[in-house]
């Protein structure tokens, strides 16, 4: 067998020349995104931010990058369907379970010193993991007196978080979840099921205000004790990611806590000594410097 | 190792689901320690349940103690570098950035994947362009075909596992349906093959 090192011989295809006219019009369009409604999509991983795009395109039957921008400008409609093809994520009630199992062992056992607690769920989506938190403060006996800010900038998903209805086909998995999460009741404690859906009880919402929040442009609203923003920062570049630390490093009170997502560190970003390290693996911090 | 940006192919992603480790253990360990290219490998877990990060730091160990070249985890930010094994993580996609720097993202899965293929490939073509190898390995999905397809229409070298050769046939043959592959290569021959070609590559 002799390979044939063939690539050389091979025409170099009209595709990177689409990559490069690709990558000009994404940057207009971001601009024409940012001068009219304001939202800065510049410091956005690449990558990602493309593949997105593209995915709009197909949806909305467009050829190019190009063809969007007028759309965009003129019609605010499609510009809300253009966040939400932006914002959509995969989540789950205590994704990573012992994450959330940490949180309570570590971090719950320290609140529970405060008289009033002030929680902050940055990015929250679709509320799964909302309810989660809320699940484990009751149990913990914090709930009454927790208040958990759920913010997020696309309003479609704060709309079915703030509803709190999901399909049931997925509650064996959650049900599976919270037990690994040391759960300490039963799961189906805290959800009313009907049609095919579980309606997240009443008395866990009592305590969530959800609200429309843009990390990118928007500023500190109440000192927290905990801040979680998990799988949020995966999609901003350095820069974003260290105004957006800096944000939160601001946002809390002296030993207030931060969780990040099970692949994002504070390792490589500017507040490495802001914080201490509470759970390695689980990414749990505790801040212990203002900046 | 310098990165020699000049060299025929910088990087080599490999796409495999179904019968994966067995395929990938005929493949990794017979690479040289000074073999050129940074190697990105996306394993679908799907079929294997294992609970939160174990199941990476498993398929590192366990390729750690038979390769000479040394594997670690493909992490958020790092930068991709030659001469390294890397291992898509579980439960996000993996996307290469133009700088050449690892990405995650949390969209739904693509080819009922997550991780796809496809999401890896297409971002790895973007920024490697004919520089990039792309191999698909055993599996019962039809993810990566398109992935495949792109690295070709950027000039870069197409290769498949044969599919008598694959403990399952179905993600080879459905790679080799959608476009033209410049090699079709029974197991056995992929890590030959791939060192021959790196010998003959001196950019």
């Amino acid at each position: 067998m002799i390979p044939t090192t063939k690539t050389k011989t091979k025409a170099y295809s009209p595709r990177p020349d689409e990559d490069e006219i690709m990558a000009l019009e994404i940057k207009l369009l971001l601009q024409a995104i940012e001068f009219r409604y304001d939202y800065d999509f510049s410091h956005y991983a690449q990558a990602s931010l493309t593949r997105r795009i593209n995915n709009c395109l197909k949806k909305a039957q467009l050829n190019n990058v190009a063809e969007m921008i007028p759309k965009i400008l003129y019609q605010p409609e499609f510009f809300e369907l253009f966040l939400k093809e932006m914002s959509v994520t995969v989540t789950e009630m205590f994704r990573d379970p012992l994450v959330f199992k940490a949180l309570r062992d570590k971090v719950f056992t320290q609140l529970k010193t405060y008289s009033r607690i002030n929680i902050w769920h940055a990015g929250c989506a679709t509320g799964e993991e909302v309810y989660s938190l809320a699940i484990m403060l009751k149990e913990e006996g914090l709930l009454n007196r927790s208040q958990i800010y759920a913010t997020d900038f696309n309003n479609h998903s704060l709309k079915i978080a703030e509803q709190g209805i999901y399909k049931a086909e997925k509650i064996t998995e959650y049900t599976h979840n919270y037990q690994q999460a040391g759960g300490k009741a039963s799961f189906a404690d805290y959800y009313q099921a009907k049609h095919g859906y579980a309606k997240m009880h009443n008395d866990l919402k009592e305590h969530i205000t959800f609200a429309h929040h843009n990390l990118i442009k928007d500023q500190c609203f109440a000192q927290m004790h905990l801040i979680l923003c998990r799988n949020v920062l995966i999609y901003f570049d350095k820069n974003l990611q260290n105004k957006v630390l800096s944000l939160f490093n601001k946002s809390l009170i002296h030993r207030g806590y931060l969780l990040l997502g099970d692949k994002e560190s504070l390792e490589f970003s500017n507040q490495i000594n802001n914080f201490e390290t509470i759970a390695k693996d689980q990414r749990i911090y505790q801040k212990i410097n203002y900046e | 190792m310098a990165a020699n940006n000049n060299a025929l192919y910088q990087a080599l992603v490999i796409g495999v689901s179904a019968g994966g480790l067995n395929a990938l253990h005929k493949i990794l360990p017979k690479l040289p320690i000074n073999f050129p290219l940074a190697i990105i490998v996306l394993q679908h877990r799907g079929e294997i349940v294992f609970e939160g990060a174990s199941h990476n730091d498993f398929l590192i160990s366990y390729f750690n103690n038979d390769c000479a070249m040394p594997v670690k985890e493909a992490m958020l930010g790092a930068k991709i570098k030659p001469g390294n094994i890397y291992i898509a993580p579980a439960k996000y996609h993996l996307l290469i950035e133009k700088s050449k720097i690892f990405a995650l993202s949390l969209e739904p899965p693509v080819n009922f994947a997550l991780p796809s293929i496809d999401v890896l490939f297409d971002s790895a073509s973007a920024c490697y362009k004919n520089q990039l190898i792309g191999l698909i390995l055993t599996g019962a999905s039809s993810d990566g075909s398109i992935g495949l397809k792109n690295i070709s229409d950027r000039a870069g070298l197409t290769l498949v596992q044969a599919p008598r050769t694959a403990e399952v046939d179905f993600m080879p043959k459905a790679a080799i349906y959608l476009h033209t592959v410049d090699h079709i290569l029974p197991l056995n021959d992929i890590a030959p093959f791939l060192c021959h070609l790196m010998q003959g590559d001196k950019g």
